[in-house]
């Protein structure tokens, strides 16, 4: 059974690799985004640090979201879902492991990259451990939580407006601990239980999306 | 092989988006078996392959595979179970010998792709992108899938569209291997393909009768 779930993350990692331009995109689009505010807002660094959480973790949302109308829509199409949901394998966990192969190709470049943009935007430095800390924990709620939206969206036209509609008002909590978190660490009243909440919500999403994603790829697949 | 397989269905029936596509099917296939689905487009033959397959649920009747609901084992009967779709399934990223290790890893089996790939004919092509593969070869490449990870049920919906004679005399010889080792095979077709011996079910008979026009 290992062997075939270490099939699905080897294939889409390298799919993903090869063309790289549904992924590529979303980190793209991140990066970009997140530029857009000094931009706009202006170069006013106390200005840009006050916000700068909730634009970290707004765009990592959107960003998120975007990549993820692809998580099962190309398999979809060309039946390799039929094929997927007949192997001998549980379909929740080979939804966890398509989940774990987009958080890798999407997700963490955005962790890694998050620190980096804060600087753009003059976050504190008190910030900065907490930040990564909050997007690590996040980012594989985000793609967990999608993957229910992405299931139930399969076959819609203009699958991804709606995708946003049912998925947005679910990310809220991971916006809401993830920008206190990190508030916390920057004025000293210490993000350990914003961080805390966000790790349970971690545990939970691993726990119940797959069941729920596998359920409406049945649905979608009939 | 040791085990005898038996796969039988009774009283199936069938509806999609609210309306009735067939009823009153009922099959019963033995190890080294074989089944022809045969009727006029969307008489079912596709959707009783899906219903075969456990993608779909029969709105009423059984299946049993050795006796029990596929239902009931998913495990055991998905090991045992290759299904070939109207679509081939091919990533056109990935190379060809790739696309069929994916699969066969995904079935559980191990070795190399290598014996599949020439069964029809695409030993050449193994290192080449599966996106410069025309339509025949890619029904080729799916129908590899088959033989690289032994199974012992096949439902093949449509397993000729695109395929030249010398693949048709490929996949017949496939097939008859395949059930000399004591598999069973079911196969939706309109074409002709050389089943020595199968049962042939015409979806035609089991259409619901249909109100008549006011």
């Amino acid at each position: 059974m290992l062997a075939g779930l270490a099939a699905i993350l080897k294939r889409d990692v390298r799919l993903a690799l090869r063309q790289s331009a549904d992924n590529g995109m979303a980190v793209g689009f991140f990066v970009l985004t997140v530029i857009l505010f000094p931009l706009g807002v202006g170069p006013e660094p106390a200005v840009l640090a006050r916000i700068a959480p909730g634009i970290l973790w707004v765009t990592a949302l959107l960003a998120s979201m975007l990549s993820l109308e692809r998580l099962f829509a190309a398999d979809y199409e060309d039946g390799s879902l039929d094929l997927m949901a007949l192997a001998p394998l549980p379909l929740p966990l080979l939804v966890l492991t398509k989940c774990l192969a987009h958080w890798l190709l999407t997700g963490l470049p955005m962790v890694v990259l998050a620190p980096l943009l804060g600087v753009l935007l003059s976050l504190d430095p008190a910030g900065y451990g907490t930040l990564v800390l909050a997007m690590a924990l996040g980012t594989p709620v985000l793609a967990l939580v999608g993957a229910i939206g992405a299931a139930l969206t399969l076959g819609a036209r203009r699958g991804g407006v709606l995708l946003s509609l049912l998925v947005l008002p679910l990310y809220i909590p991971v916006l809401i601990f993830g920008v206190a978190a990190i508030d916390a660490a920057i004025y000293g009243t210490g993000a350990r239980p914003h961080l805390l909440l966000l790790g349970g919500a971690l545990l939970a999403a691993l726990a119940l999306c797959p069941l729920a994603s596998a359920a409406a790829l049945r649905q979608a697949l009939e | 092989m040791t085990q005898a397989d038996r796969f039988t269905g009774h009283d199936l029936s069938c509806i999609r988006a609210e309306r009735l596509v067939f009823q009153g099917v009922g099959f019963d296939i033995a190890s080294g078996g074989a089944l022809k689905l045969t009727g006029p487009n969307g008489s079912g033959k596709s959707s009783l392959l899906r219903l075969m397959a456990g993608l779909l649920r029969p709105a009423s009747g059984t299946l049993a595979w050795n006796g029990g609901d596929p239902a009931d084992e998913p495990g055991e009967f998905r090991a045992a179970l290759r299904y070939l779709g109207h679509q081939d399934a091919v990533k056109p990223a990935l190379t060809v010998a790739e696309n069929l290790d994916f699969w066969a890893s995904l079935a559980g089996a191990r070795g190399d792709g290598t014996a599949a790939l020439s069964a029809f004919g695409l030993a050449a092509l193994a290192p080449l992108p599966a996106r410069f593969l025309s339509a025949g070869q890619r029904r080729r490449l799916a129908l590899a899938r088959l033989v690289a990870a032994p199974g012992r049920l096949w439902l093949l919906d449509e397993p000729t569209v695109g395929l030249d004679r010398a693949s048709v005399a490929a996949l017949e010889a496939a097939v008859a291997r395949h059930r000399d080792a004591g598999g069973l095979v079911v196969v939706a077709t309109h074409t002709e393909i050389a089943l020595p011996g199968a049962a042939e079910l015409g979806m035609e008979r089991f259409a619901p009768a249909r109100p008549a026009a006011a």
